[in-house]
């Protein structure tokens, strides 16, 4: 394949559903240790009624009131799950399953009700996205890199995802320390001074944003999957949460690059005419990799639960 | 219109859809209620996005095989296969790996949703597949539905009502303490599964109602609502029922009514409107309720504890206290015991001799487990043993308040 | 009156004496739900001496310390350590939680463990150097595991598992350990480790607390008791509090005549 086919078609979706995955996978890690893994998903579902009311208000398809729509959206899910968690004693998974499922409905009805055919807003837009659509027109070849004209149209969700994905990181590397501890020993933690109760909502809220940016460009599978499978994954693969970050950061990337080649080329390959949904294989591979890791990874099992007192 | 609707006068099949929703609802409900006593109410979230591979083979299979794939039989029966699928994948990753169940459903479920949508853009690329319309399994789609389907649908339901009927005793033990279940002999591995059928069932039936992303609301909402309104698992899953079955009802005849409006999020809000007044205005568990008796019992701990310094001459260092305290004519703003607050005082502190002379005598083990600092000594024991406590502790006699 | 006053321990405290006590905590209720787990309870903690917590289960021993270093948000009341609020002392105090609270698969290692020991020092971004490290491993060596420095927590013993936090605690370098049932559930080479390294720490002049449930043990670790039932029971040293009577009083009717054999004589 030469640059001047694959540049413009494929380097930007790729490096899109890359730094969408990697976004999502590292706050992945520490939701899935602290058995919040279905915080994700709760998140994803609530980011539709989020950009629906977001667009309801400003009558027009723009990234950051919608961004902010969802984020707000999130933020709210996340509220209501802890209230009706501690208010109502119910368990954290039930009340997340009352408060996605609802939140999502009500986002769908208002979508059917309000007038969205002009603009491209769909259920299955919220679901699967459309990342081979985000190309790089301007794009000749592997020179445009080096070619501010042609840089400066890179899609805008490109640089949205890359920009995330470094608020991500900077996150991740500024509170290591404390995000660690709290989410081993969260007693000891808070009589170290730390506001636990306040990083676990930071945490909850980073999560959002990368679920958020993630949503715009790649929908919504890829979001749990990469909050999940990556970081899942990984705990199998060794015994120390520094190398587990690392294996689940590779294993995000693998998953975006080899969903999206497959996606693209693989029906080519088999005789077929159409590519198939990149989101959809990107969400899949990334299980066959858990699937691999849950055979055959150095640390899959239980080392040794504590003894019962 | 809506009345209309509501009263099943919109023609026969609607009606028929109207049952199915009704009874799926009632069986939802049902099913969802041990699942969710069991603490396991999201593996139905991983069970129902599991479906989607299934409905997407089923179809293909059907294509190759030279029918025309929209049998709704045939792809029900490929959602269930799937589903299955992905229940043993689930407890594969649980019980071979370290992963806790939350992560396994996460990864069960976004990964097969994932690839079910592969398998949809597939079908959307073959000839007969521009129209197949599957993407209706999504959000549940009851317009247009044929007489043959709502039939398939309302057979389903009351299929699995009848088995959830039949299980209801054992499934109640299960979900209430699975050890002294095993230790009675009862299968609960197999019970376990039993129930993971019985959400299946549902989930299937509910596809074209309600869809596969929403199903799981008409499992989770109506038990947790549920159990707002009492403490008895029997009554929790029969309200629950009941809830579903409303909630399924109207969801049905509503959409029937304004063709426009999908099924599944319509049933999905009338249950969690039934969901939020529970919360808020359920005796017992609800949250008005538990709010009052929060500031009832903050205000009795500040008041006991305040007459305690005062009758040992302590300071009393939280404001809260002396403001009850004042409130009360117990005591001046300043900390200042009154005559009443004095003479209250004194019999707070007899009562804690009291107390600890009982509490000392492994004869009222029983009365002593009542103690909790708050709990008045006349309701656990009568005027004779209190004046043989007395008459041990010696000191000043019966203090009147 | 006052009589009765004293009996129940309870003697009218001045407000200097919460300023000398390590830790000191008046009038403290906790409560889950709408029964008090911990109910109008004052401590006054010694300094330089070893303190035992003792009660029957769910008598609120664990909840008291809890709700002492502000892991659980008491309804009411006031604790002061080293005379001052404990958002102030953060640095002076440590904590050993009790084992069975911890996810023990959490990927990490043993020396991490007892490096998270000196993440104040460290701050967000300080360099792990080799100061820090070899610190760390001192406090290992204390315990006697050093050599499991490199092993993943979940493949530890749960004694072992009790010493790494021992460790981390040490690492802290505090004057008021607070250690919430060490002994449950350890062998017998754990509890003579953990007790000497205790016995070191009183040495050196700082002020242990430790959440107890063995009374054979009492008067051979301990120099002061607290007992606890939801109320205080009593407080003071052993060889005047750790009475018969004052045992019963805690537990009541779950006294049974077996573990009242098992008390040295001392206390009966």
């Amino acid at each position: 394949m030469s640059g001047a086919e694959f540049v413009p078609l494929s380097l930007t979706p790729m490096l899109i559903g890359t730094c969408a995955a990697v976004a999502c996978a590292l706050p992945g890690n520490f939701l899935v240790l602290r058995r919040q893994a279905l915080i994700g998903d709760a998140i994803s579902h609530v980011v539709l009624p989020g950009i629906v009311v977001a667009f309801l208000l400003t009558g027009a398809i723009a990234a950051w009131p919608m961004m902010l729509g969802a984020g707000g959206a999130a933020v709210l899910a996340v509220a209501l799950i802890e209230a009706i968690r501690r208010l109502g004693r119910i368990e954290p998974g039930a009340a997340m399953g009352v408060v996605f499922t609802s939140m999502f409905a009500g986002g769908v009805l208002l979508l059917e009700q309000s007038d969205t055919s002009s603009v491209h807003l769909d259920v299955q837009h919220a679901l699967y996205g459309n990342l081979e659509s985000l190309i790089w027109l301007d794009a000749t070849g592997w020179a445009s890199l080096l070619d501010p004209e042609a840089l400066g149209a890179l899609p805008p969700e490109l640089i949205r995802m890359a920009v995330t994905l470094l608020v991500v990181i900077g996150f991740t590397w500024l509170l290591w320390r404390p995000l660690k501890l709290s989410t081993f020993d969260e007693g000891f933690a808070r009589t170290l001074g730390m506001r636990t109760g306040l990083l676990g909502l930071a945490l909850v809220i980073v999560a959002a944003v990368a679920a958020v940016a993630a949503f715009d460009a790649v929908g919504s599978i890829i979001v749990i999957a990469m909050f999940i499978c990556p970081p899942a994954a990984a705990r199998l693969m060794t015994d120390r949460l520094e190398h587990q970050v690392g294996w689940s950061v590779a294993f995000a990337v693998l998953s975006a690059v080899l969903g999206y080649v497959l996606a693209g080329y693989g029906p080519l390959w088999l005789g077929a005419q159409d590519a198939v949904s990149a989101a959809g294989m990107i969400a899949t591979v990334s299980g066959v990799i858990l699937a691999l890791a849950a055979r055959f990874g150095p640390c899959r099992s239980r080392t040794g639960a504590p003894q019962e007192i | 219109m809506l009345a209309d609707a509501l009263l099943l006068n919109l023609g026969y099949n609607a009606t028929l859809v109207a049952i199915g929703a009704t009874l799926l609802g009632i069986s939802a409900g049902g099913t969802g209620t041990f699942l969710f006593l069991r603490k396991r109410a999201l593996v139905s979230d991983a069970i129902s996005h599991a479906t989607l591979p299934g409905v997407g083979l089923a179809f293909i299979v059907m294509v190759a095989l030279g029918g025309d794939g929209r049998n709704l039989i045939g792809l029900l029966a490929g959602s269930a296969v799937s589903a299955w699928v992905g229940l043993l994948c689930l407890s594969w990753l649980t019980r071979r790996t370290r992963l806790a169940e939350d992560a396994a459903i996460g990864a069960v479920l976004s990964v097969f949703f994932g690839f079910g949508i592969v398998l949809l853009t597939v079908i959307q690329t073959m000839g007969s597949g521009r129209q197949a319309g599957l993407e209706s399994f999504l959000l549940g789609a009851t317009a247009g539905m044929l007489r043959a389907d709502a039939l398939v649908i309302a057979l389903g339901g009351a299929l699995a009502l009848a088995l959830i009927v039949l299980l209801r005793r054992p499934l109640t033990l299960v979900a209430f303490d699975p050890d002294y279940a095993t230790a009675r002999g009862l299968p609960v591995h197999r019970l376990d599964l039993a129930l993971m059928g019985l959400v299946m069932a549902v989930t299937v039936v509910g596809l074209k109602i309600v869809g596969l992303i929403l199903i799981v609301a008409l499992l989770i909402i109506p038990p947790v609502a549920a159990r707002f309104w009492t403490e008895r698992a029997g009554t929790v899953a029969l309200l629950a029922g009941l809830f579903g079955g409303l909630s399924g009802y109207v969801g049905a005849a509503v959409s029937a009514a304004a063709p426009g409006l999908p099924t599944g999020p319509i049933i999905v809000l009338v249950s969690f409107a039934i969901f939020a007044l529970s919360l808020l205005f359920a005796p017992g568990r609800g949250v008005l309720a538990a709010l009052l008796r929060h500031l009832r019992y903050r205000r009795r701990v500040h008041l006991r504890q305040g007459l305690l310094a005062l009758a040992q001459d302590q300071p009393i260092y939280e404001r809260l206290t002396l403001r009850l305290l004042a409130r009360a004519g117990l005591a001046r703003p300043d900390g200042v015991p009154t005559g009443a607050g004095r003479a209250r005082a004194a019999k707070a502190l007899r009562d804690e001799a009291r107390w600890a002379d009982l509490r000392a005598d492994p004869e009222h083990e029983a009365a002593a487990a009542l103690y909790d600092g708050l709990r008045d000594i006349e309701t656990v024991l009568t005027r004779d043993q209190i004046a043989e406590i007395d008459r041990r502790l010696g000191g000043p006699q019966e203090v009147t308040p | 009156m006052l009589e009765l006053a004293a009996t129940q321990g309870q003697t009218v405290q001045a407000d200097t004496e919460l300023a000398a006590s390590p830790l000191a905590i008046r009038g403290l209720t906790v409560s889950y739900g709408e029964k008090p787990a911990v109910f109008s309870v004052d401590m006054t903690v010694p300094a330089g001496a070893m303190t035992a917590i003792i009660g029957p289960n769910g008598a609120g021993k664990s909840t008291l310390l809890k709700a002492a270093l502000g892991i659980v948000t008491p309804l009411s009341g006031r604790v002061r350590v080293f005379g001052k609020p404990l958002k102030e002392q953060l640095a002076r105090v440590a904590y050993v939680p009790q084992r069975a609270s911890i996810d023990w698969d959490f990927p990490t290692r043993v020396i991490d463990v007892v490096l998270m020991g000196l993440y104040r020092e460290l701050g967000l971004l300080g360099r792990v150097r080799p100061r820090h490290r070899d610190r760390a491993l001192g406090c290992l060596r204390r315990v006697g595991m050093e050599e499991f420095a490199g092993r993943q927590i979940g493949q530890l013993s749960g004694g072992q598992q009790q010493r790494v936090f021992l460790a981390r605690a040490l690492a802290q370098g505090a004057d008021l350990y607070l250690l919430d049932e060490p002994f449950a559930g350890v062998d017998a080479a754990t509890e003579k480790a953990i007790i000497a390294v205790l016995k070191e720490l009183k040495q050196a002049g700082k002020t242990v607390v430790v959440v107890h449930h063995d009374l054979a043990t009492v008067t051979d670790y301990f120099d002061h008791v607290f007992l606890i039932n939801t109320r205080k029971v009593a407080e003071g040293p052993v060889t005047r509090t750790f009475t018969v009577e004052n045992l019963q009083a805690a537990y009541g009717g779950r006294l049974t005549l077996a573990q009242l054999d098992q008390l040295p004589q001392s206390a009966v």
